[in-house]
Parts: C-alpha cells; structure tokens; sequence
C-alpha cells in the first residue's frame, strides 16, 4: 500500500508532457520511467536524438576502427582478426594492441609511394579548381543579378546529377578512340592518338571536373558580399586594377578560399572512384589501397590502419575546415 | 577594371565548356547507332535504340527502384534529424557537448568515404557479433544497414542547410508563441517548421540525390543481393563504356535539369509576387 501512495504523490509531476505520457506514467514499470520523465524534458528529448544517433553510427565506429587496426589479422578467422579485449577466467582483461600495422604502412614501399601520390594529387586538384574557380566566381559574382541566378543555376546543376556518370563521361572523351582523339586527328593536329586515359591527367581532369562546383560556391558567396566602394576608393587614390585586387579584393576573399581549397582537398585525398576509373593501376591512390586490403586481402587491421591513419593526416585540414564553417554560421546571425 | 573583367569572363566561359561538353558528349552519344560509344554512326543515327534497351534491362531497372527506395527512407529519416540537429545548434543555446555535437554534424561534410564505409561496416560486422551473442538474433546487411549508413552521412548536409536558415532569422517570434501560452512543440510544428520549410525541402532533395548518387559507402554496407544503381553502373563501366548507361545517364540529366528549371521559375514567381504585395501595401 506504501508503494501505491507514493505513486499518486509523483503521478502528477510530468503532467504537461500530456494525457499520454500520464497513462503510461501511472500503469507503467515505475522506476525508471519515473525517473525519465521527471528528468528528461522535451528539450533533452530532443538534443537526445541526434545525438545518439551521431555517436552511434559516426562517433563509436571510428572507435572500432581504432581499436582493430591494433588487432592482429588472422586470414581464415571470421572476422579475420584476433579480438584485442580478451576476458581472462580470473575475472581480467587481457589486452593484446600490435601495431603491426602501422609500421608495416610505414615501410612498404608501395604505401608510402600512394601516400606521396594521393596527397600530390589532391594538392594540384585544389590549385586546378583555384585557378580556373577563382575567375568564374569573380565573373558571376560582379554580373548583373539575372545573369547571376542562371550562371549559378549551372554551376549546382552538374552537381545534381550523378557524380559516378559525369566521370564516366569522360571516358568517352578521354579514350583513345574517344572524342577528342577522334577530333584532333580529323583536324590534322596529330596522326596517332594520345593516350589521356588510365593517366595522372586523367584523374587532374576528374577531381578538377567533380570538385569545381565545391569551390566555385564558396567563393562565390564570399565576393558577393565584398563592399565596392573600397575597390573605387582605391581607384581615386591611383591604385592599378591589379593592385587593387591584390591589396583588397584577394585580402577579403580569403575565408572564401580556405573553404572552397578545405571542401576540394580534403574529399580528394581519399577520393576512391575517380582513379579507378579513369586512372591507371601502377600508381594507386591510398583509397584504393585501403579498399583492395579490405576486400581482396580481407586483412581487416591494416585497412584499419590506413583509415586510421588516413584520417591523423586530415584531422587538421578537417578541424579548419569546422572552425571556418561555425565562423560562417555565426556572421550570417549578425 | 576592364582588363580584369574580360580575364575572369573568359574563363567563366572557359569553366562552362569545361562543365558541359562532357555531358552534351555523352547525351549525343546516347542517340548513336553503333555500339562504340565514339564512333558516330550517321547512316542510321539518331536512334532510341538503347533507350529500348535500356527499358529491357531488369538488372538497371530492379537497382534504380531499390535506389529510390533507399534514397526516400534515407532522406526522409536524415531530414526529421538533421532538423532536430540544426534546431538543436541554432536554437538550445550553450549546453553541456554542443561542441561535441557540432563537430559530429560537420565531419561528415567532408570526411573521406572510404573511411565512412569502412567504420560503418565494422560497427555493423560488430553489432552483429553482438546481438549474436546477447540475443541470438541474425541480421543480413542490405537495404537497412545502407539506409542508416546514408542518413547518417546524409543528416550532416540537412543540419547545415536547416542551421544556416535558423541563423538568417531570430527567435523573436517563436519567443512571442512561447510568451502567449504556447508549449514548445506546438511552436515548433506551428512556427518553426513552417519558417524554415524551404530548407527542410532542399535538404531533403540534397539527401536524396547524394543517397542516391552514393558508391563507396554502399559497397561497404551492402549484403549480398542489395545492389543499388550506382554499384550495377560501376561494375558495368569498369568493363568498359556501354551506350546503355549513356542513355540512362541521359534521362537522369533531363530530369534533374527539369526539376532544376522547374523549382527556379517558380522561385521567381514568387519572388514576382512578393514584390508586387510589398508595392500594393505600400501603395495602399
């Protein structure tokens, strides 16, 4: 009887989440809903969600990941690996870490040579996309507004459609009896194809192709915002148009640039399609290798490894790359 | 001045052929008789041959529906959080792992997708072991795992939409509900949802097309016999090109380019009529 009194007493507590939760309130388990409802309130409901949801499925695998690089890989184990937390009889835990694998990224040539290569490559992209993005978000921001609503309609355009088949395209451009090929000869600018596909320029050409639309954006909404008058101020006090671009407009636009070189670099390190399919297979690029590990060598820890690793070098380009995005946030609530 | 304009016209110019000619290539090629896609076959081309083709061929057809059906769960479950994420950071002010939460919902952004694909592989390999162990439970990897895989990488996209439109405006009216009696759900459905509902619907199409579009996460997670569209185009393109995805390829450009000039002419329109409402209640 003592237990029922004590019910009615906090029966009432979380009247406002309404009819519902009373009903399950007062007929329910008693303990801990009891204890979630007077403690949760909607609020917390609602921070709850996503963020459960984030360190599920985004926060706890990287843990996993983490912890079976340093695991020990056995070929015909299911999963192929020895488990690194082991429960001992007398009630311990045997912890085997091997980082085998780390220095076994650290001394195989052919890591080492992908690594240099992917990071070559992901560098010159963000240079490629810079130069020819820079302009094109110049022009389109300094263009009459009707004009700017179509230029920037299509550049999200290609980026609507699907990634996998814009590269494809150019397959069809590059190959030896592709399009352009085919039109050179025609023209009489050279008598044997050049052979453009399964190279480092083939890849150039996919990143830049892919990852332009990534830089032109920020850019763009960054010189849109620019103050014009500085640019006439500079003018009347005899600055050449170089000069004043150099000495103002460059200087105003580099949030622009760090977000727009960020988003293109950071994705192109570890892009995956793009070098396999217009790319050759000497030179592999470190997705590849981590991909090929997992799934024709099914050598779980070193994939493990290499994402792990993957991400130690990105975790810096990627730390800018947020605090860059919550500056923004923050401008636009002014 | 003029110097500078003429450079930077000419290479927004320059950026235009570079974006399109593959693809006007690749939608001409489609409409080519012979089977080698670079080869322009003008005795009997233009034709829909493989636009026929394409309709007859069970394989893309049964991968773009499971596509569209993995695309809507995962955009439609990335949007109600994402929502609740960009509320959550534009809204709840500081509170105890914000910091945590912003960071969560940005990573994704830009993270590597091979990474993505591998951690949620071995979170699922291990879920499995567990629930194995616990419960005795058995689940095969397919249409689920990729669809939680995709939400959770699609949810970051939503989150910075919905949180960048929470931003360009303030609370004064959500406050204003709230000093009139009204409980913050209620606020929520009646003020909030219906103020950022542009964003909420791009966000959603964004999530679509990216569930959609996505290749590497995908292969991670997927089981056997879950193949989405993506993976049939890639293994059939690593074989070599086929003028069949160069039609399907076509139809998907059509579509987005409809919708695209679809949703900007009625942008416009409203735009029109806003102006025109401002200029009569200035008027009148």
């Amino acid at each position: 009887m003592k237990l029922s009194v004590a019910r009615t007493a906090t029966r009432d507590a979380p009247g406002r989440l309404g009819p519902l939760w009373t009903f399950l309130f007062r007929y329910g388990p008693p303990r801990w809903t009891e204890y979630v409802l007077r403690n949760w309130s909607g609020q917390r409901l609602v921070i709850g969600v996503p963020y459960l949801w984030l360190l599920l499925f985004f926060l706890v695998p990287f843990l996993i990941v983490l912890k079976i690089s340093f695991a020990e890989f056995s070929p015909l184990g299911r999963p192929p690996y020895e488990p690194v937390f082991r429960w001992l009889e007398e009630g311990a835990v045997q912890v085997k870490l091997l980082i085998g694998s780390y220095v076994y990224l650290l001394n195989e040539p052919l890591y080492v040579s992908s690594w240099l290569y992917s990071i070559k490559v992901a560098f010159f992209s963000t240079i490629f996309c810079l130069m020819l993005g820079y302009p094109m978000a110049y022009a389109i921001a300094r263009s009459s507004p009707t004009y700017r609503n179509v230029f920037l309609m299509l550049i999200i355009l290609p980026f609507w459609t699907s990634f996998l088949l814009r590269v494809y395209a150019w397959i069809g451009l590059l190959k030896n009896d592709g399009v352009i090929n085919n039109m050179l000869m025609a023209v009489g600018v050279i008598d044997e194809p050049i052979a453009m596909m399964n190279t480092s320029f083939a890849v150039y050409i996919g990143i830049v192709y892919s990852y332009l639309p990534f830089m032109i954006l920020p850019l763009y909404s960054n010189l849109e915002k620019h103050d014009l008058t500085l640019l006439e101020a500079a003018s009347d006090l005899g600055a050449g148009p170089v000069k004043a671009f150099m000495r103002i407009t460059l200087p105003q636009s580099m949030p622009g640039i760090v977000a727009g070189s960020l988003l293109v670099f950071i994705p192109a390190v570890g892009e995956y399609v793009i070098p396999s399919l217009l790319g050759s297979s000497d030179q592999l690029m470190i997705a590849r290798l981590l991909s090929d590990e997992f799934f024709l060598n099914r050598d779980w820890p070193k994939a493990s490894a290499v994402a792990i690793a993957m991400l130690l070098l990105l975790v810096v380009p990627i730390m800018i790359f947020q605090r860059f995005q919550n500056k923004e946030l923050e401008a636009q609530k002014r | 001045m003029k110097t500078q304009g003429l450079f930077s016209r000419t290479m927004l110019a320059f950026g235009f052929v570079f974006l399109y000619v593959p693809i006007i290539s690749m939608i001409v090629y489609s409409f080519n008789d012979s089977r080698s896609v670079t080869v322009w076959n003008s005795v009997t081309s233009p034709t829909l041959k493989w636009y026929g083709r394409l309709f007859g061929d069970d394989q893309i057809l049964s991968a773009a529906w499971l596509s569209i059906k993995v695309a809507a769960m995962s955009a439609s479950g990335a949007v109600v959080l994402g929502t609740l994420a960009g509320l959550v950071l534009s809204r709840f002010g500081p509170f105890k792992g914000r910091a945590l939460l912003q960071g969560l919902t940005t990573a994704p952004l830009v993270m590597p997708e091979v990474i993505t694909g591998l951690s949620m592989l071995l979170l699922f390999v291990s879920l499995e072991q567990l629930l194995r162990a616990a419960f005795g439970w058995q689940f095969d990897r397919g249409v689920t795992t990729i669809t939680i895989a995709h939400i959770t990488f699609t949810m970051a996209y939503v989150t910075v939409v919905v949180q960048s439109r929470l931003a360009s405006f303030d609370d004064s009216l959500e406050e204003a509900a709230l000093d009139l009696g009204a409980r913050p759900a209620r606020v929520f459905f009646r003020i909030t949802v219906p103020l950022i509902l542009p964003a909420i619907l791009s966000g959603w199409l964004l999530a679509f097309t990216l569930s959609w579009d996505d290749l590497v996460v995908t292969q991670f997670v997927s089981g056997p016999g879950s193949n989405t569209l993506p993976m049939v185009i890639f293994s059939r393109v690593r074989l070599g090109v086929s003028p069949v995805v160069n039609a399907l390829a076509s139809l998907m450009v059509l579509v987005v380019a409809l919708g695209v000039i679809l949703s900007a002419v009625l942008m416009r329109r409203q735009e029109q009529r806003r102006k025109r409402e401002e200029q009569m209640a200035a008027a009148g």
